[in-house]
């Protein structure tokens, strides 16, 4: 049956099955993600069915997981690294960033980096501190990165596969509070290019683009609209570094109206990218300023707090309601 | 009364022992490996030998001469503005060579960006070095035509990488071996000891040979570490030899038996290349500020190529022929560097967008023909004008 209905966590975990049966060279490395199968079981069982030596726990050091996949990669595996939580990347943000990024382009192109490091990312799960941040921007922002992420299953598994074929690095953001949302996958057709957005919405008054997390909220937000009798069309961006501009100044030529919303904060994130580009090349299209919703400019806050930090539906049809009032 | 003390009076004096002991210089120091002293002197060591024949002993000769002669005229031309900056490796030729020439082909290597004299040995054409030093590129050369990677200018990173590439050795099955350089500064970085550790940890097949050239820009050891380097490596599981970094053959045999360990599949080696950075950090320091003058002279009696040369003459193992026809070789090479460099041209501004990534970008392609537009703009207004 190649259609089947499931989670975005089994979703991925079918996909990196798959990656390891398909090419010998791929690897899984990372904290607990052996026998454990990883603190939210996105590697569950791979350990068991293809051994210690390819899907490898390793030591409590996040520099030296990226590292010494870097060297693995120089080797010719193809390594997919898991982040145990966004707020745990900082330590390897120095081998990603200086190493990791530049490698290619410091050989004039002669070596490449296939290597895939996986975050599960963003809020609304009620952690402690540094389990809750969306730092996609501190990544999209270095060249030599590619940076995405799924907003549901049968993109989970998919952009996966096409993460873990890439021949440049990618940071692959995963939205761990929406691991158990289910979804139907066809694991026998690929949707489309990785770094391609998909508008999962059609409307005509007023565009909203987002990833990942925030694809859910922005649907729900485009639904309530309807019932004022406001159409709101989505784009699910699926990819941060390229950013598949031509599909947003197509729909905002249509719409004349966008609002960008993110949970990482607006200050220098992909949605001021995402405006000021809009601006640029579709200027006298706009009926109004392009707004933004996410995160302020404050650290992620206390998890009682945090449904007063991360836009939510009002939050998103507020500024639904402020775009077409211009 | 201390338990020492206690000790002493039970036991048997022996005084006379206990004096040569004390007159013995530096008797609290770690002790070296060497096999071939400052005097030129061949000594035995009971732990590591070699047996060179005299072919062998002139060719380490050799390349610690032309590594030196090359090295100088990169300084000279930095001085004359071609390059923009140059990392000596003057003093350590000894420990680049001896190391350097304990490889294999299969072998890999992970250098800093002062590993002139490993290139050497690699057979990396010294001129391919110069091209980051003098702005054309990051680097550039293909790091699996000679198994020497891309020099690496952030400190210590590429002891993590030469771990997994061990790490991916040993997986293969292969029975080569990995060898990470770095120094006394990198020694305080977090990767270096993330690097030990996983080594460690999977007992991958790699070296890590740490050129101890006392300082860190204008940083002593003692900045760094409390114990002598080498003893780093037993906190992690596994041994670690100070060897003397200015002895070519000590070099050569420590680190081809640290090598042969991790062919065994025995796992990592720390080896300390205890040696001196002549010169300066870069040109674009200024040692006087920072370190006394005799401290250099002391070293200078350590010379890495002149104790070898004494060696090779006192036992008649090279002629004067042999001097002479290096001095013209090394001049040759000198001339030849110079000219690759004055020649190097500019990379066409066009050429910034390539290479950032190996799968294209779009957001790449839309700035490349902007920049192309732009840059077409003035041959526009060129032709206006005429």
């Amino acid at each position: 049956m190649a259609v089947e209905k499931m989670s975005i966590a089994k979703a991925l975990n079918e996909s990196l099955r798959l990656a390891l049966e398909t090419d010998p060279k791929v690897l899984i490395m990372g904290e607990d993600v052996g026998k454990l199968g990883g603190v939210f079981r996105i590697t569950d069982g791979l350990q068991k069915d293809f051994g210690e030596d390819r899907v490898i726990d390793t030591p409590l050091a996040e520099s030296g997981i990226v590292g010494t996949a870097i060297g693995l990669a120089l080797r010719g595996y193809r390594p997919i690294v898991e982040i145990q939580f966004d707020g745990f990347v900082f330590p390897a943000y120095d081998q990603i960033v200086t190493q990791l990024a530049k490698m290619h382009a410091r050989a004039l192109g002669k070596i490449k980096l296939p290597v895939v490091v996986r975050i599960p990312y963003g809020g609304g799960i009620g952690a402690v501190e540094h389990h809750s941040e969306s730092p996609e921007a501190l990544f999209a922002h270095v060249a030599g990165l590619k940076v995405v992420s799924p907003s549901n299953a049968s993109d989970a598994y998919w952009m996966m596969q096409q993460a873990v074929q890439s021949d440049d690095p990618i940071i692959f953001f995963e939205p761990k509070r929406r691991y158990w949302d289910k979804g139907e996958v066809d694991t026998e057709s690929i949707p489309g290019p990785l770094h391609k957005a998909v508008r999962v919405r059609e409307g005509s008054d007023l565009t909203l683009v987002a990833y990942g997390p925030m694809v859910k909220v922005c649907l729900e937000a485009a639904a309530a609209a309807q019932e004022e009798g406001k159409s709101v069309e989505v784009l699910d961006l699926r990819s941060m570094s390229p950013i598949d501009f031509d599909a947003i100044q197509t729909s905002v030529e249509k719409t004349g109206r966008l609002v960008v919303v993110h949970e990482a904060p607006v200050f220098y994130g992909s949605g001021a990218e995402i405006a000021a580009r809009i601006t640029e090349r579709s200027f006298y299209h706009l009926e109004a300023p392009v707004l933004r919703v996410g995160g302020y400019h404050v650290p992620y806050p206390p998890a009682r707090l945090e449904d007063e930090y991360l836009p939510g539906l009002d939050r998103v049809l507020d500024a639904v309601d402020r775009s077409l009032a211009y | 009364m201390t338990v020492e003390s206690t000790a002493a009076a039970r036991k048997p004096r022996r005084a006379s022992k206990r004096t040569s002991a004390a007159k013995t210089p530096q008797s609290s120091e770690p002790q070296l490996v060497q096999l071939l002293t400052p005097e030129g002197e061949r000594v035995e060591h009971p732990d590591y030998s070699i047996d060179l024949s005299a072919d062998e002993l002139r060719g380490l000769y050799r390349d610690m001469v032309l590594t030196r002669r090359f090295d100088a005229e990169a300084t000279a031309l930095q001085r004359q503005g071609e390059l923009g900056l140059w990392a000596s490796l003057l003093g350590q030729e000894a420990a680049q060579i001896g190391s350097g020439r304990a490889l294999r082909d299969d072998d890999y290597v992970f250098p800093t960006y002062r590993e002139h004299g490993v290139a050497w040995c690699r057979g990396v054409d010294p001129t391919n070095l110069l091209g980051m030093f003098r702005g054309v590129n990051h680097g550039g050369w293909d790091p699996t035509t000679n198994n020497f990677h891309l020099y690496t200018i952030v400190i210590g990173s590429q002891t993590l990488h030469a771990t997994g590439y061990a790490m991916g050795v040993a997986k293969d099955g292969a029975d080569s071996a990995v060898v990470a350089y770095f120094g006394d500064g990198a020694s305080s970085q977090g990767d270096v000891a993330e690097a030990f550790t996983f080594s460690a940890v999977y007992n991958a097949p790699v070296v890590f040979f740490c050129q101890n050239n006392q300082w860190a820009i204008s940083e002593p050891t003692e900045r760094q570490t409390r114990v002598p380097l080498y003893q780093r490596a037993q906190g992690y599981g596994f041994p670690g030899v100070r060897v003397d970094g200015n002895d070519v053959l000590a070099c050569l045999a420590v680190t081809r038996s640290a090598l042969e360990r991790a062919r065994r599949g025995e796992g990592p080696t720390l080896v300390e290349a205890f040696t001196y950075r002549m010169g300066a950090h870069t040109t674009s320091d200024d040692p006087t500020k920072y370190r006394a003058d005799d401290e250099r002279a002391a070293w200078e009696a350590k010379d890495p190529i002149l104790r070898l040369r004494t060696y090779l003459e006192k036992e008649k193992l090279a002629d004067e022929a042999f001097f002479t026809e290096l001095e013209t070789e090394s001049e040759t090479l000198g001339k030849r560097v110079r000219e690759v460099v004055r020649a190097m041209p500019d990379p066409e501004p066009i050429s910034l967008f390539e290479h950032g990534y190996a799968d294209g970008n779009s957001l790449v392609d839309e700035e490349r023909a902007q920049f192309a537009a732009y840059q077409a703009s003035f041959a526009d207004s060129a032709e206006e004008g005429k």
